[in-house]
């Protein structure tokens, strides 16, 4: 009896999950975004910052304009705890909740990224990877359904050998330096590795590698071989525990603070807070403006915040992550929009937003109208080239918040474009490829 | 050399904070013989109560650290209650799934209880008033770089292994203690009162989650990582045995200086980022050896 109560009781609730509708389920005639986000485990944190403004701009565009030319959005976030395994099922459970497909991914993770890279194009479905994955991607010949928007790791990385140089006097300085790579143990660490040590022939200067194992939390043998290697500079290419791990035991190994430099990634409040009075003096990459001076946050705080449509801390609005995750789904949003232009007003299919995505055209203009001002640089995204402008721009933790310290500023383009366009023929050759422009 | 031996100090304090998390398996094991999965959500939550009450109600220290080890001590009479009480002389396997959905459970209420505290779940720094910085005479006099906050944790872990020897060995509670682990239903029949010694070993499982997460805390912030310090703990139950206090810091120390050592010289060899594997391949090669641990019994199974 017992057990035939508890198996009825265990059914009942394995019912109650399944069939239990989520809050913004997929309803018909609506655009339908599948969110493969993460909001629990070591990395959660970041992650609930970035989805947090994801989300926040979608009900925006709801609320405010009653969708994208009259077609409302509709989601659904599927919890990946950053595990590229959980990744790949959230991609499969959220391509088959809308007839039109989950109108882009972003998997917010350079693992997850590698995990679909043959998966979307199969499904037709695109990738967003903005400001992380597979950097060759940016050559949209090659993958068609990859978009690496804004800027990319291999843009960072020369951008901070840029900026570390500026530092030194002149890139002629470098030559004989000692830079440290501090990286995740992770297909995310280790994608700047070609072009640093390109950049390293290049300027003379002596490449270190260093991985820290996931999650980070423990650094101490890493820092004991800086502290022997004795650097003059330190990248940090860092996510979640790991970048406060970084600069706690930074201190401790006596490393000054403002001779270390992140990546976008390693950059955030979530990350100096962590550190406390360990973080004063770090610099690091951005990728977009912290901060809620813009036009579009006073929009989210009247039409979503103020109304109670979202759950987000009143102190993530305005942070690095959640300006991100802002920026991200407006451009999901505005390919949505250049796509309707084309194919007309209603919900689109993910081929459909990939030709959307190819011809995004967000320029200084639109960005003003969109409320976004400088907090991103603009946008325009072709069959070539698939990034975006590469612009970086430096900022220093004071202690208390970050303060820009550089202008947007772009590392050496030229390099990258030449070894994602190497890297991108060597994939087309492995794969079989024959790398064209799709034609819709 | 200089360098070696800073490795090695290094490595052997890391290893203490290692141990920290090691004592509270080895307690668990020791009342239930079971492995409890749930350890590392302990940490967490119990280094998340601490930075509640201190930063969000601005508690002093020690009042802080009462309440904190009250809520932990709940926790352990609940775990009690609820979850292994209804489990008594059921199969060893069913009590460790047990302690797995704990894990979760816990997991869980500590990400609730930290949006309730703090609006979201940013790391949240942990200070106890200790610079983890370099001690600046060893620094100067022998060019030997010693954290003033390592040391400050093998101080609190030599106090606490003594505390929890002296419990064990010298305490009626203790000695019923290792009873039960023995052998549940015997301890019972000889009028051993089994529930009220596993709320307590679980309450004292607590307190060693605590300290070992505050030390933990006040490195790299209070945030769910703290939950896979336990994987950290691991191999060094399976070198020290899985019952013995002595073992887990004798386990932590030799994983700690020998993960490190391995980094550091053999790391670069190997492309690096060994130090999360090698503990375990230690721990492997040492099972095939001494499949009991260092210090742990030696279980003769008639047939």
């Amino acid at each position: 009896m017992n057990t035939s109560k508890h198996a009825i009781i265990g059914l009942l609730l394995a019912a109650i999950a399944l069939f239990a509708p989520t809050a913004q389920a997929q309803q018909a005639g609506t655009q339908f975004i599948g969110i493969t986000g993460y909001r629990v485990g070591p990395y959660g944190a970041n992650g609930a910052a970035f989805f947090s403004g994801f989300i926040d701009y979608l009900h925006l565009v709801n609320e405010r304009d009653g969708g994208i030319n009259g077609i409302r959005l509709s989601w659904e976030e599927c919890e990946t705890e950053y595990n590229n395994t959980k990744g790949v099922e959230c991609y499969e459970r959220l391509k088959t909740r809308a007839a039109a497909g989950p109108t882009a991914i972003h998997p917010m993770s350079t693992g997850i990224t590698y995990a679909l890279i043959d998966r979307a194009p199969a499904d037709k479905i695109p990738l967003i990877t903005l400001g992380y994955g597979r950097t060759d991607s940016v050559d949209g010949r090659v993958f068609p359904w990859l978009f690496p928007l804004l800027s990319n790791y291999w843009d960072a990385a020369t951008g901070i050998v840029k900026f570390i140089a500026m530092r030194e006097g002149g890139e002629a300085k470098l030559a004989k330096k000692k830079i440290v790579l501090l990286y995740h143990d992770s297909a995310y660490g280790k994608e700047p590795h070609p072009v640093l040590e390109a950049e390293s022939k290049k300027l003379g200067f002596e490449l270190r590698m260093i991985p820290v194992p996931h999650p980070g939390n423990e650094q101490q043998s890493q820092w004991l071989q800086i502290r022997q290697y004795r650097p003059d500079w330190v990248i940090v290419w860092g996510w979640g525990v790991m970048t406060a791990t970084s600069l706690s035991t930074a201190q401790k190994m006596g490393f000054p603070r403002d001779r270390m430099v992140g990546n976008w990634w390693a950059g955030s409040e979530i990350d100096t807070e962590a550190a406390g009075d360990a973080a004063a003096g770090y610099y690091a990459a951005s990728l977009n403006l912290a901060g809620r001076d813009f036009p579009v946050v006073r929009e989210i705080q009247k039409h979503v915040l103020d109304k109670g449509k979202s759950q987000t801390p009143a102190k993530t609005v305005g942070s690095v992550l959640w300006n991100r995750g802002m920026a991200a789904a407006m451009m999901t949003v505005e390919a949505v929009r250049t796509g309707q232009g084309k194919f007309g007003k209603k919900p689109l299919t993910g081929e459909q937003v990939r030709w959307g995505i190819e011809n995004l055209n967000v320029d200084a203009a639109r960005l003003n109208q969109l409320g976004f001002g400088a907090m991103v640089p603009p946008i325009k995204v072709s069959c070539a080239d698939h990034g975006g402008s590469g612009l970086v721009r430096f900022q220093q933790w004071d202690g208390k918040q970050w303060k820009a310290v550089s202008d947007w500023m772009s590392g050496d383009r030229a390099l990258v474009r030449k070894m994602v366009e190497d890297s991108a023929a060597k994939y087309a050759a492995e794969k079989g490829i024959k790398p064209a422009c799709l034609s819709s | 050399m200089q360098f070696f031996f800073e490795v090695l100090i290094g490595g052997l304090l890391s290893g203490v904070m290692y141990s920290l998390v090691a004592l509270g398996f080895v307690l668990i094991y020791k009342a239930s013989g079971v492995f409890n999965f749930a350890q590392g959500a302990m940490v967490f939550i119990a280094a998340l109560a601490y930075v509640t009450l201190a930063e969000r109600f601005g508690l002093p220290f020690w009042a802080a650290f009462g309440l904190a080890l009250a809520a932990m001590v709940l926790i352990g009479i609940l775990t009690e209650r609820v979850v292994l009480r209804p489990l008594v002389n059921q199969p060893q396997i069913s009590l460790f799934m047990a302690t797995i959905g704990l894990a979760f459970f816990l997991e869980g209420l500590a990400q609730l209880v930290q949006l309730w505290a703090f609006e979201d779940l940013s790391p949240r720094p942990l200070r106890l008033g200790i610079q983890d910085a370099p001690i600046e005479r060893l620094m100067s006099d022998f060019n030997v770089l010693v954290s003033s906050f390592d040391l400050f944790a093998a101080a609190v872990a030599a106090v606490l292994v003594a505390a929890l020897a002296l419990f064990f060995n010298k305490t009626r509670i203790g000695r019923a203690l290792r009873a039960v682990a023995d052998d549940h239903q015997a301890a019972l029949s000889v009028g051993i009162p089994l529930k009220y010694i596993w709320a307590i070993v679980w309450s004292v499982a607590g307190f060693v989650a605590l300290v070992a997460g505050l030390m933990w805390g006040a490195r790299s912030g209070v945030q769910f990582a703290l939950t896979l310090v336990a994987l950290k703990a691991l191999p060094v139950l399976i070198l020290g045995g899985f019952e013995s206090i002595a073992g887990a810091i004798v386990g932590g120390l030799i994983i700690g200086a020998s993960e490190k050592l391995a980094e550091v010289y053999l790391g670069p060899y190997v492309g690096g980022g060994i130090e999360g594997w090698f503990a375990y391949v230690m721990a492997l090669l040492f099972l095939l050896v001494r499949p009991e641990g260092l210090f742990g019994e030696k279980h003769i199974d008639r047939v």
